[in-house]
């Protein structure tokens, strides 16, 4: 458990630290799961070490949203000045990147199949 | 008095899993009815009970930015499902890419260009076009492209509480039905908010939502500048 907590933050720092050094607009938390990924593939890092904690965060991860939603109370003026073309386009858009993106993976993967 | 307590880091600590608590129990209870989608339950109260009882958002984040602390740690261990379901997702990797690619595109287009058509204001329509990606490359690409960088932070937590809501039941309606294809719409849709419910619904789909951040999150970031730059 703290063996697998201290990975998954000193790689989430690593990944901070070239996040900042390369001026990337990628955050250090995706580039840290990358790097995650290639110690896990290299066998730097066995995913035992990581199982206990990865389990108990990915389990719990919804909760970890919840303090960034609550941050949109500050801004319901900003949305509520143009609610109609921030909302319409919103849901609209995203029912259709779902859509999109399902279909593209699913008909090439029966096609490859 | 009042003010003391709910400065205290506690206080945003406590109110978030206890509402938190209480709006799992309510989703368990209702048999997973995904209108109670846990997370958006619990945005929606809390933002209700600080309103009524007049404590600024300030106060909460004493508290609340511990909760959020571990979302750090969160999406660096996205790598372990991801490793776990290595050759499932290395098989289809074809497939994944061109998913996620034409998503990206869809996004950035769908969202600004609906937001454009409906009258929504230039400022907007900038802050509308990277809704779909994870909050800090979304609001590192509008500051770039010269948004409201506030306003897209909020309609990307509402865009994830969305995709969390509907995602896996409005893949079912439209004939998704692999769970990588599932996984990679909602991820790329919905971000983290959404991975978070695939983890839940299914380990695969789980592992591939994550993925789809960081591809999505990529692929926002090389397409959007060239689009402003194309149609700004």
């Amino acid at each position: 458990m703290i063996r697998g907590m201290a990975i998954l933050l000193l790689l989430q720092f690593l990944g901070e630290l070239l996040s900042t050094w390369m001026t990337l607009p990628i955050p250090g938390n995706v580039i840290g799961m990358g790097l995650l990924l290639v110690a896990l593939l290299i066998g730097w890092v066995k995913v035992d070490w990581l199982e206990e904690a990865a389990d108990l965060l990915l389990s719990n991860m919804a909760l970890f949203f919840v303090p960034a939603g609550v941050g949109v109370m500050v801004y319901a003026d900003l949305i509520s000045r143009e609610w109609l073309p921030i909302s319409v386009g919103l849901v609209l858009s995203t029912f259709c990147v779902i859509a999109v993106t399902g279909w593209v993976e699913q008909s090439l993967s029966r096609r490859g199949e | 008095m009042f003010a003391i307590l709910t400065n205290h880091p506690l206080f945003g600590i406590g109110l978030t899993l206890l509402v938190f608590a209480l709006a799992q129990s309510a989703y368990l209870k209702s048999r997973r009815n995904p209108l109670l989608t846990p997370v958006a339950v619990a945005i929606v109260a809390i933002i209700a009970a600080l309103k009524l009882s007049d404590i600024p958002f300030a106060a909460y984040q004493n508290g609340g930015r511990y909760i959020l602390f571990l979302l750090g740690p969160s999406v660096v261990a996205l790598a372990v499902p991801l490793y776990r379901r290595r050759q499932e997702i290395y098989a289809k990797r074809g497939p994944i890419m061109a998913g996620v690619a034409a998503g990206a595109l869809v996004s950035i287009v769908s969202a600004s260009g609906l937001t454009w058509l409906l009258g929504g204001s230039r400022d907007v329509v900038l802050s509308m076009a990277p809704k779909s990606v994870t909050t800090p490359i979304a609001i590192a690409l509008v500051e770039k492209i010269g948004g409201i960088p506030e306003l897209t932070a909020a309609i990307v937590v509402l865009t994830g509480c969305l995709g969390a809501i509907c995602g896996p039941e409005f893949c079912r309606l439209i004939g998704i039905t692999s769970s990588s294809a599932t996984g990679l719409a909602v991820g790329t849709a919905a971000h983290g908010i959404g991975t978070a419910r695939m983890l839940e619904v299914d380990p695969l789909a789980g592992a591939v939502a994550g993925l789809a951040i960081g591809l999505n999150g990529l692929m926002t970031a090389s397409l959007l500048p060239v689009l402003f730059i194309l149609f700004g």
